[in-house]
């Protein structure tokens, strides 16, 4: 029904298998968008977020996805900048993660501020001393860029090259591509240093405050090691993902074994980073605003043990595998290791947003807990949904792995040549 | 160059509270709640949902019977002197500090209700207007013409009786003369009816918070955070005083009045 959309070349499973496969996407997406309405709607009173537990879930959520979608700004810049030519066998699919990442997470932070009509006031009277406006405004300006990427993608399509002025465009736009790619860098640089500035600059919430340099605080530029680290993790693993589910070979292990490589190197610097910051924080830091750091993990169930998880379970461990030769190379050890990083980076955004809320400040404070409702975990899913679709569209219409045609060639040659090596024997 | 502000150009406005003279009626909460429009909770707030732009806090020393004590902490906003953790967060300027009074306001109408102001303050002293506002049918009449409403998804907080100190400040204006602290005082102040809670300016040495401040029984909360909070507390209870620091396990237990 939709072949002519499908690029020449590749196979894709039939339209009512892939219909079937978007359907309960669609209607968590559906669900998502009920809740998302309900508190654009009736309000925040929909959450179980309240005066003292300010931030949520959405938060994390915002964090995390924009950590993990760091692999399209990164790899952008691995291939465009740093020429690893590699990579281009992945940079479409990162791009698309990128987006829709970034998308995601606009979208739920529009339902997460009380008035998002009032979203424009932040460019109009814009603080220059938060961190939350430098995060809005570099968000805003990469995403606009992610969508200038994703458009050549698009353009790419079987049958809206058939437009002439189209192709034209798309070529056009391929010659800013080491352009955006620089933009790119420097606004995710950005903005995800200001991301973990604005729990960093937090001198009210000893737990998170750090010191630092100049006006950044060491989480400005812990949470853009640990983005740069996770980005590439998370491209392999969706990459992976996608080959399991497609059943079809898109990329080289060599590709997937180097994006393992270069997030085990950087892991491996964050993770050093992450040892001094913590040392210098509990040593000083935190004691000299009079909380000895000891305290923070005596409320339960935040023990020592989400120091050890996020440091060496989920740092240090990945990072040995994706380094250590031998295991790279074998794709359940890759794999493993690069979900370990993604967790670790989603633990970390935990510990910043949740833990830091739910400890007491006052003397007189109560260690607090906090559970989403409903409506917040449907706006979750439906962003999770949202990044399913968007991307499945996308992997059936789109080209977002250029050496899947080569792979498949090699896959149908191995199989023809197989019942000779067999006569042979 | 540093020279000493001459009392009366520029005014650090602040509190004392006397926690010793604190009996917990909370007068002050329903005093503040009336005369800032704060109104009635929804039925679905939580103590945790619910608008106080000043709360009383019962805490006690954690010991057993008999040798347990309690004592009540009106807490509001602590009008931080110095680097005020609400105001360098917000993106949008909608929080400011009054250069002529040191207070620290809230724009309601500029918010944009993201709330990182209030995961920024350690006072916990900042309030989201998780419900539209609505009033009982009549009890609308009882509305404090000087202060407007806030509305639903925006933060607000005690900003010592604005309405009052506009009106104050047009007072002294029609009598040819600038806004003194002395002119007026909130209304927790006035409703206090054992006077626990006293205003003035900081800088004039013979206001009741510029003596409470050099009282060796005063503290602030989490001083240690260098704040330089404008609120002092007094008690000649040690174990009160233990409060201004930060919580240790198992000393004192919260609990919420009114």
């Amino acid at each position: 029904m939709d072949k002519e959309f499908i690029a020449r070349g590749v196979k894709r499973c039939s339209t009512p298998r892939f219909l079937l496969w978007i359907m309960p996407w669609l209607a968590l997406l559906a669900f998502g968008a009920y809740s998302a309405g309900l508190c654009l709607v009736k309000g925040l009173n929909q959450t179980n977020m309240d005066n003292r537990f300010a931030f949520g879930l959405w938060i994390f959520l915002d964090l995390t996805v924009i950590a993990l979608g760091a692999g399209a700004f990164f790899t952008g810049f691995l291939l465009y900048i740093l020429k690893l030519k590699e990579l281009s066998a992945v940079i479409n699919s990162a791009v698309v993660i990128g987006l829709v990442c970034y998308s995601g997470a606009i979208a739920v932070l529009m339902v997460d501020v009380g008035q998002p009509l009032r979203a424009w006031f932040t460019f109009w009277y814009p603080n220059v001393h938060s961190m939350l406006t430098e995060v809005t405004f570099c968000i805003s300006c990469y995403l606009t860029v992610l969508a200038i990427e994703y458009l050549p993608i698009l353009l790419k399509n079987r049958k809206l090259r058939q437009v002439p002025s189209f192709l034209v465009f798309e070529y056009e736009l391929h010659k800013l591509v080491y352009v955006l790619a620089g933009v790119g860098t420097f606004l995710s640089f950005f903005h995800q240093g200001s991301l973990g500035g604005l729990y960093g600059v937090l001198r009210g919430r000893p737990f998170a405050f750090r010191e630092g340099f100049l006006v950044w605080p060491s989480t400005f530029f812990l949470f853009i090691v640990s983005a740069a680290a996770v980005g590439p993790s998370f491209i392999l693993l969706t990459t992976w993902l996608v080959e399991k589910i497609s059943r079809k070979r898109l990329a080289r292990p060599e590709v997937l074994q180097l994006l393992g490589r270069i997030s085990g190197l950087l892991l491996s610097v964050y993770v050093l980073a992450k040892t001094v910051d913590t040392l210098i924080w509990i040593n000083r830091t935190s004691p000299d605003a009079g909380f000895p750091a000891a305290q923070y993990y005596a409320w339960k169930p935040f023990g020592t043990w989400i120091l050890f998880a996020e440091i060496v379970l989920f740092g240090m461990i990945p990072a040995l595998i994706m380094l250590t030769p031998r295991l790279r190379r074998r794709t359940g050890w890759l794999v493993s290791a690069a979900a370990m990083a993604c967790l670790g980076v989603a633990l970390n955004r935990f510990v910043l947003t949740v833990q830091t809320l739910a400890l007491p400040t006052l003397a007189f404070d109560k260690f607090l807990s906090y559970w989403p409702s409903w409506q917040e975990t449907g706006t979750f899913l439906a962003v999770v949904a949202y990044g399913v679709l968007v991307y499945s569209f996308s992997f059936r219409y789109l080209q977002l792995f250029p050496e899947e045609r080569e792979l498949k060639a090699e896959v149908q040659q191995e199989e023809e040549e197989l019942p000779v090596m067999a006569g042979r024997y | 160059m540093t020279s000493e502000k001459k009392p009366g150009k520029t005014a650090r406005y602040g509190m004392t509270i006397d926690v010793d003279r604190c009996n917990g009626c909370g007068a002050c909460m329903v005093a503040c709640a009336v005369e800032n429009n704060v109104p009635p909770a929804h039925e679905g707030a939580t103590d945790r949902k619910g608008i106080t732009w000043i709360r009383v806090f019962q805490v006690d020393n954690g010991e057993d019977y008999p040798n347990r004590r309690s004592a009540f902490v009106p807490v509001l906003c602590q009008q931080c002197g110095k680097d005020a953790p609400c105001v360098s967060v917000c993106p949008q300027q909608a929080v400011e500090v009054d250069p002529a009074t040191g207070i620290v306001g809230q724009m309601p109408e500029r918010c944009l209700g993201c709330r990182y102001c209030m995961v920024a303050c350690p006072y916990h002293a900042r309030y989201f207007n998780w419900w539209d506002p609505a009033w009982p049918a009549g009890m609308e009449k009882t509305l404090n013409p000087d202060v407007a409403p806030r509305m639903r998804g925006v933060v607000e907080k005690c900003n010592f009786c604005h309405g009052r100190w506009h009106a104050a400040k047009q007072l002294a204006a029609a009598n040819g003369r600038a806004i003194e602290a002395v002119d007026y005082v909130p209304a927790c102040v006035e409703a206090c009816p054992t006077r626990a809670i006293q205003f003035g300016d900081l800088n004039r040495p013979e206001s009741a918070p510029a003596q409470a401040a050099k009282n060796g029984a005063s503290f602030r909360l989490l001083e240690t955070i260098g704040t330089e909070p404008k609120i002092y507390y007094r008690s000649k209870k040690n174990w009160v005083r233990q409060i201004s620091s930060a919580p240790k396990l198992g000393l004192g237990k919260e609990s919420s009045r009114g």
